[in-house]
């Protein structure tokens, strides 16, 4: 057969890495940022860089600019070369690199200004939804087509892994971001309460195993046997990996969620596939280790090797833990800790960071064809780069552990040793300062490596289209005799993702179609009502704070948390709450019985001081919002768009539902005056004393008879 | 919230779950099946793929 000549496409996969590598500063400086507000509040500045706006700006940067980058600089770079044949379309290439990075410009403009959705890592509004479905689908459609045009007959393991990342990131995103404009930059979710919290974590959860995981192990399947040099360790294993992992990813969402008001059977399925997911997980990180098995010698002088090693090692410790963590028992000590943070961290910098720094020193030579400029550089961010791991992650293993026994810690005479939360804050801040030292040595690494990158890309000449060569695939593929059915998957694209979205799609609609054909009317409580206008208001409010980043709205039936903040969350309790508020995350203490806890006066001073009514606090100041006026104008549409999913407000409310909202401010205005403190019932302020004064009140009083 | 109740309703609901257990069943047990009969010149073929030597 005569030899076709075409050539690869360099020049997309420099700038995916160039964009992996500015974009990975920036998210990791706002992440150093954020740390830092812990120890000295006094970093939150001004209000658009509060720990509640930055925080989602720091996770969507990490993960969809910097590891999502990174995704497609690997792709573009292994794809090609494993399908021997350039990029389907140069044009979907471009669309697809300055789309995607327009995407994130569109973040970084949103976030901080208080436009979000207020579900974690999910926060963008609507608009950005579509534009993100849209590129993916670009992605989706130049990945297809490269595919079809191959000349390799095989479709190697790396490629099943793109393609299941393909398909099932575009149905989580689709299925999570069914929300209801109201207007340009705000929407409600279309799911309330219990079934919002359940799309979101399954949503979450498989944005960690499909965007985090799923394409890095694909990269971990090209990658480390190009820089070992030599062929995986099984590739039988590889394919057992393949689908038990994305099998057992899809149904372990809910243990996100353990001890919640989510349905206990929901619950248990989440823990059981959690559990199974070892299996699976560990395979995939032996078959990655023992591949180097007879050159561990290199190991020690390949800088490449060091870090994909580290980044395989973490996945094993991440993936070991995420299913420790899974147990009910287990959960109720780490839910809502530091705990979670340092084991996500562990993900995030060891795995997905050290396997893309290893990617990068592997790959920036290679297209500029020199040697990367200082070994020793290299080495040096490698260890500044465990260092700041191992900084980072001990003191917040640390730190969640001691919070969360302070929590849970009886006096002799029955009552909670640390009544006051404050006091379990103050005692973990020496820790959060720690962690903020971690953070910033593995900050010093990654900068290390942008000089290195930048001398080396200088050193070198640029290969922005690597002639090739192979044979085409002939048209008729004939079959070895006696054929296994697998085969016919493994070179047909179509088919695998035909059969990876149903692998995928089992386990979703197992878990959500239940909790969605509950007729909401089954749970409800009587006495839960609509939020009034103002409430309403005030809890748009709370949302484009992003409150819920420290402040978990979720009482788990535990004595220590009964005997805290007050009778348990009920599911009936949420069914208006679009979107749910639960959090994942308590800086601070659980609100969902704050309703009637304080008076108005002190949640005006608190708000204007946190540290006015309590001393040593580390909330920031939200002084704006006594000079900001309620958006009444929105009041209407919002009633409108809630009417439309299905909240029982009278027809015709949205007319009138400013009177009302001006009414409550008044008095809650009447109120403040009482105690000596004179504002205008317009402001903001007054909109957020009403909603916190509203939270989890609804069955107050009954339940405790 | 008993997941049972919701289920009750749908008439032969208990085959469905049987129905999926087999499905699952079958094709791990098939797909271990084939992993472990696969030749071992296929798979050798095909864990080369990455390292062709046409490229780098």
């Amino acid at each position: 057969m005569e030899l076709e000549k075409f050539s690869y496409d360099n020049k997309i996969v420099k700038q995916f890495t160039y964009a992996t590598i500015i974009w990975g500063l920036i998210g990791m400086t706002v992440g150093l940022w954020v740390a830092l507000q812990l120890v000295f509040p006094v970093l939150n500045l001004t209000n658009y860089t509060t720990f509640g706006r930055l925080r989602p700006l720091h996770t969507n940067a990490v993960i969809f600019a910097f590891v999502g980058n990174g995704i497609f600089m690997g792709v573009y770079y292994s794809l090609q070369r494993l399908c021997k044949a350039r990029m389907f379309s140069d044009t979907l290439s471009k669309i697809h690199f300055w789309g995607w990075q327009l995407i994130i410009v569109a973040a970084v403009l949103t976030l901080p200004f208080g436009y979000t959705t207020g579900k974690e890592y999910a926060e963008l509004e609507w608009p950005i939804d579509i534009a993100i479905t849209l590129i993916w689908v670009v992605f989706g459609w130049n990945m297809f087509g490269t595919i079809i045009k191959r000349r390799e007959r095989h479709l190697y393991v790396a490629i099943w892994f793109y393609i299941a990342t393909f398909v099932t990131v575009a149905v989580l995103h689709i299925v999570n971001s069914f929300e209801l404009p109201v207007s340009l930059l705000k929407s409600y979710s279309w799911y309330a309460g219990v079934q919002d919290a359940l799309v979101q974590w399954w949503y979450g959860h498989n944005a960690v195993a499909f965007f985090l995981t799923t394409p890095y192990l694909g990269l971990m399947y090209y990658f480390i046997p190009k820089a070992a040099n030599r062929p995986v360790y099984s590739y039988r294993l590889s394919i057992i990996h393949f689908w038990a992992l994305i099998f057992l990813y899809i149904w372990a969402g809910p243990h996100h969620l353990l001890y919640t008001s989510l349905p206990d059977w929901a619950q248990s399925l989440g823990v059981v596939f959690s559990i199974m997911l070892i299996a699976p997980s560990w395979g995939g990180m032996i078959n990655g280790l023992l591949t180097l098995r007879g050159a561990w010698d290199k190991v020690r002088e390949d800088v490449v090797l060091k870090f994909l090693v580290v980044a395989i090692t973490a996945y094993g410790m991440a993936t070991f833990e995420g299913p420790m963590l899974s147990l009910k028992n287990v959960n109720a000590i780490a839910h809502f800790t530091d705990w979670i943070v340092a084991h996500v961290h562990v993900g995030a910098l060891g795995w997905n960071g050290f396997l893309t720094f290893g990617i990068i020193y592997w790959l920036i030579p290679r297209i500029f064809k020199t040697e990367l400029y200082s070994k020793k550089l290299a080495n040096w961010h490698f260890w500044l780069g465990t260092l700041g791991i191992l900084f980072y992650a001990i003191p917040m293993y640390w730190a969640g552990f001691m919070q969360s026994l302070m929590w849970k810690e009886f006096t002799e005479e029955g009552m909670l040793r640390y009544p006051n939360f404050l006091e379990t804050v103050i005692q973990i801040k020496p820790m959060y300062a720690a962690r903020s030292l971690g953070g910033a040595l593995y900050l010093g690494g990654f900068i290390l490596m942008a000089y290195n990158i930048v001398k080396t890309v200088k050193m070198g000449s640029f290969v922005a289209n690597e002639d090739a060569e192979a044979a085409p695939l002939p048209k008729k593929y004939e079959k070895h005799t006696g054929e296994h059915w697998h085969r016919w998957i493994e070179r047909k694209p179509i088919q695998m993702l035909v059969v990876s979205l149903v692998v995928i799609l089992i386990g979703g609609a197992i878990e959500m179609i239940p909790t969605f054909l509950v007729k909401s009317n089954v749970p409800t409580i009587s006495s839960v009502k609509p939020y009034t206008p103002l409430e309403l208001q005030g809890r748009d409010l709370y949302i484009k704070e992003g409150c819920y980043t420290c402040h978990s709205q979720m009482v788990r039936p535990f004595r220590s948390e009964t005997a805290r903040y007050g009778e348990y969350s009920k599911a009936g309790e949420f069914v208006y709450d679009h979107p749910f508020q639960w959090g994942s995350k308590r800086t601070g203490p659980d609100l969902h019985r704050v309703g009637g806890k304080y008076p108005d006066s002190w949640h005006y001073n608190h708000m204007l001081d946190p540290t006015s009514m309590s001393p040593g606090s580390i909330m920031p100041s939200y002084s704006w919002m006594l000079d900001d006026d309620i958006d009444t104008s929105s009041t209407p549409a919002k009633i409108r768009a809630m009417i439309t999913l299905g909240v029982p407000y009278p027809k015709g409310y949205d007319k009138i539902a400013n009177k009302d909202l001006m009414e409550q401010a008044n008095i809650i205005a009447a109120n403040l005056k009482k105690d000596g403190i004179e504002t205008y019932p317009n402001k903001e302020i007054v909109a957020m004393i009403a909603y916190l004064q509203r939270i989890g009140t609804d069955i107050k009083g009954k339940s405790k008879k | 919230m008993k997941f049972i109740n919701y289920l009750e309703s749908i008439a032969g609901i208990a085959i469905f779950p049987m129905i999926s257990l087999f499905i699952f069943f079958a094709f791990f047990t098939l797909l271990i099946l084939y992993v472990i009969k696969a030749d071992k010149n296929h798979i050798a073929e095909l864990e080369n793929l990455p390292l062709d030597k046409e490229e780098n």
